[in-house]
């Protein structure tokens, strides 16, 4: 396959953020804080409760971030540790790949 | 837009099923290092490595982070040693010196191993292939991350015979060099019939002169995510069985075809084949023998076995192929006993014989693979055993494999520890009739006659 042809995934800058956990007041709250902080705007939230834990999904726009991906997925995971909850930051694509064709 | 459901899916599959991307493995082409003494050669196989995948391990670390899907190993797959050796090595040290040179500079890269020390010698053998198998023992002893192979047949040309038996004696003093440590040199060493240009995978893995200077091939897993679906299927009839095994299988491959792409446009090198195998890990919950167990045979070996080994394989391969334009490798699923949780205890509990092995080898994607046996097999056994392996791989036109250890020191019974990735394993019994008659015959099998498809 031709280099340029593969999209380049660069381009695309949605990704997922998704909290696992205990539901606790604030999770929420925490986390939109954060992401209002680095200019990172949300595009739409989920959430439902699987076997007992809170599950939250966010899909939000990283285009105008300017540090890395790494240091925002390391910050979210940080704060989830200070709640007592998994947050996990993930590109779109890889749901996107697995789930549609 | 995604949904919370699939989202869910799919960070249960990495965080609970062990769902991984096994290995980005940069094949390189090494044609180009070749020169007339070998420090020359060494100093530019060096550089040439280094110089194109020298961002391999930050790059995966980086995509892994992103997607937060687990890239296991890094590694790299070179031009069979042998021909690029050709003209500088005079002796089998010779070559062993570029063993160490690899060595070097898949630790300086943080690769985990290193494939292609190696020869083609399907047909013949020239010195240079000569000379090389004769220093894998050495080679295997003192390198830590360097696998070998060598090609002893396929279904056009036939089997070389005097390579199978000289890799009988080579697996045997490779066992002898690294008795040590169990044998272990011999779980880095395998030999193949019709062995493909580009396989991800270790230890038999090299960058075929087929192939490009440079390229991206990437091995997928998940035995975990299978056998987890399956649950939900229990009992249902085969046409739910294999659906649900195509759909996982295309999931899975999805997700490899993600990441090859993505580590071939950071690392500028090109995407070559997703190889879309099944491959255990001695980790729990991660075993193609509780595969074969939750479609329905109570332990792997049991009748039955061969059967839903075939439809398995043959299902991976159905939903794995539309998932990705370039499928290649090997793809199908492994069956490395050390290496599966589920096959170390058939084997341990005697539901799983070489002999079963064998016939299940004519439906999964490799051969024998990762057997432990007696050490006082005897070096005709050991040849014997390839050249059956190499029979079913020319008539039935697929890739086979031996990659067995005769544990010096140890008979059946024992276990033998080889850590790792590489897991452990009952010392297995061995046929103890000989073939050593038919293994002293010189020349080659002819190919056999629906190759002549010309």
């Amino acid at each position: 396959m031709h280099l340029n042809r593969i999209k380049s995934i660069a381009e695309m800058n949605r990704s997922i953020i998704t909290v696992v956990g205990k539901d606790t007041v604030g999770i929420i709250a925490k986390v939109c804080t954060y992401l209002a902080e680095k200019n990172i705007n949300i595009l739409d939230i989920t959430q439902t409760i699987v076997q007992g834990y809170f599950n939250m999904m966010m899909i939000v726009d990283t285009g105008k971030v300017t540090e890395n991906f790494n240091s925002l997925a390391c910050d979210l995971e940080e704060l989830g540790k200070g709640i007592g909850v998994q947050i996990k930051c993930q590109r779109e694509e890889i749901f996107e790949k697995m789930h549609r064709i | 837009m995604i949904n919370i459901n699939e989202v869910i899916e799919t960070n249960r599959m990495i965080e609970k099923e062990n769902l991984d991307v096994r290995t980005i493995t940069v094949g390189i082409s090494l044609l180009d290092c070749a020169a007339d003494t070998v420090d020359e050669v060494c100093a530019k196989i060096r550089d040439k490595i280094f110089r194109t995948a020298g961002r391999l391990s930050d790059t995966a670390a980086d995509i892994s982070r992103e997607f937060g899907i687990p890239i296991v190993n890094r590694r790299v797959s070179v031009t069979p040693i042998s021909l690029v050796g050709a003209s500088a090595c005079k002796t089998p040290e010779d070559y062993v010196k570029i063993a160490v040179a690899l060595d070097e500079v898949a630790e300086k890269i943080g690769v985990n191993f290193l494939g292609g020390y190696s020869a083609i010698v399907s047909k013949g053998m020239t010195e240079s292939d000569r000379l090389l198998i004769n220093s894998i023992p050495e080679a295997m002893a003192r390198t830590g991350r360097v696998c070998s192979s060598v090609n002893v047949g396929s279904t056009k040309t036939g089997i070389n015979m005097d390579a199978v038996r000289l890799m009988g004696e080579t697996v045997k003093k490779t066992a002898e060099a690294t008795r040590e440590k169990d044998s272990l040199g011999c779980a880095k060493l395998v030999v193949l019939c019709n062995a493909p240009d580009d396989n991800p995978f270790m230890a038999g893995a090299f960058h075929g002169v087929t192939e490009t200077d440079a390229i991206i091939n990437v091995g997928v897993s998940g035995p975990g995510v299978v056998k987890y679906a399956l649950e939900s299927v229990r009992g249902a009839s085969f046409e739910v069985l294999c659906e649900t095994i195509k759909k996982t299988a295309f999931k899975i491959t999805r997700v490899g075809q993600l990441v090859a792409q993505e580590a071939s446009r950071r690392l500028g090198i090109p995407f070559g084949i997703i190889d879309l195998s099944l491959a255990p890990t001695p980790a729990i919950g991660d075993s193609v023998a509780d595969i074969l167990h939750e479609i329905g045979v109570e332990k792997a070996g049991a009748p039955g076995t061969t059967a839903a080994l075939a439809m398995l394989n043959d299902q991976v391969k159905k939903g794995g192929v539309m998932a990705s334009s370039y499928v290649g490798g090997l793809s199908g699923a492994f069956i490395p006993v050390s290496e599966d949780q589920g096959m170390i205890e058939a084997a341990g509990c005697g539901a799983l014989t070489i002999e079963k092995l064998e016939a299940m080898t004519c439906v999964c994607s490799v051969g024998l693979d990762m057997i432990a046996i007696p050490g006082d097999t005897p070096d005709s056994t050991i040849s014997g055993i390839i050249a059956d392996e190499a029979a079913i791989g020319m008539v039935n036109q697929k890739t086979t494999a031996v990659r067995i250890i005769p544990v010096i020191g140890k008979t059946v019974g024992d276990t033998v520890e080889f850590g790792g990735l590489l897991g452990h394993a009952p010392v297995m019994p061995v046929n103890r009739f000989g073939c050593e008659d038919f293994i002293r015959r010189e020349g080659r099998i002819p190919a056999p006659i629906h190759s002549f498809k010309n």
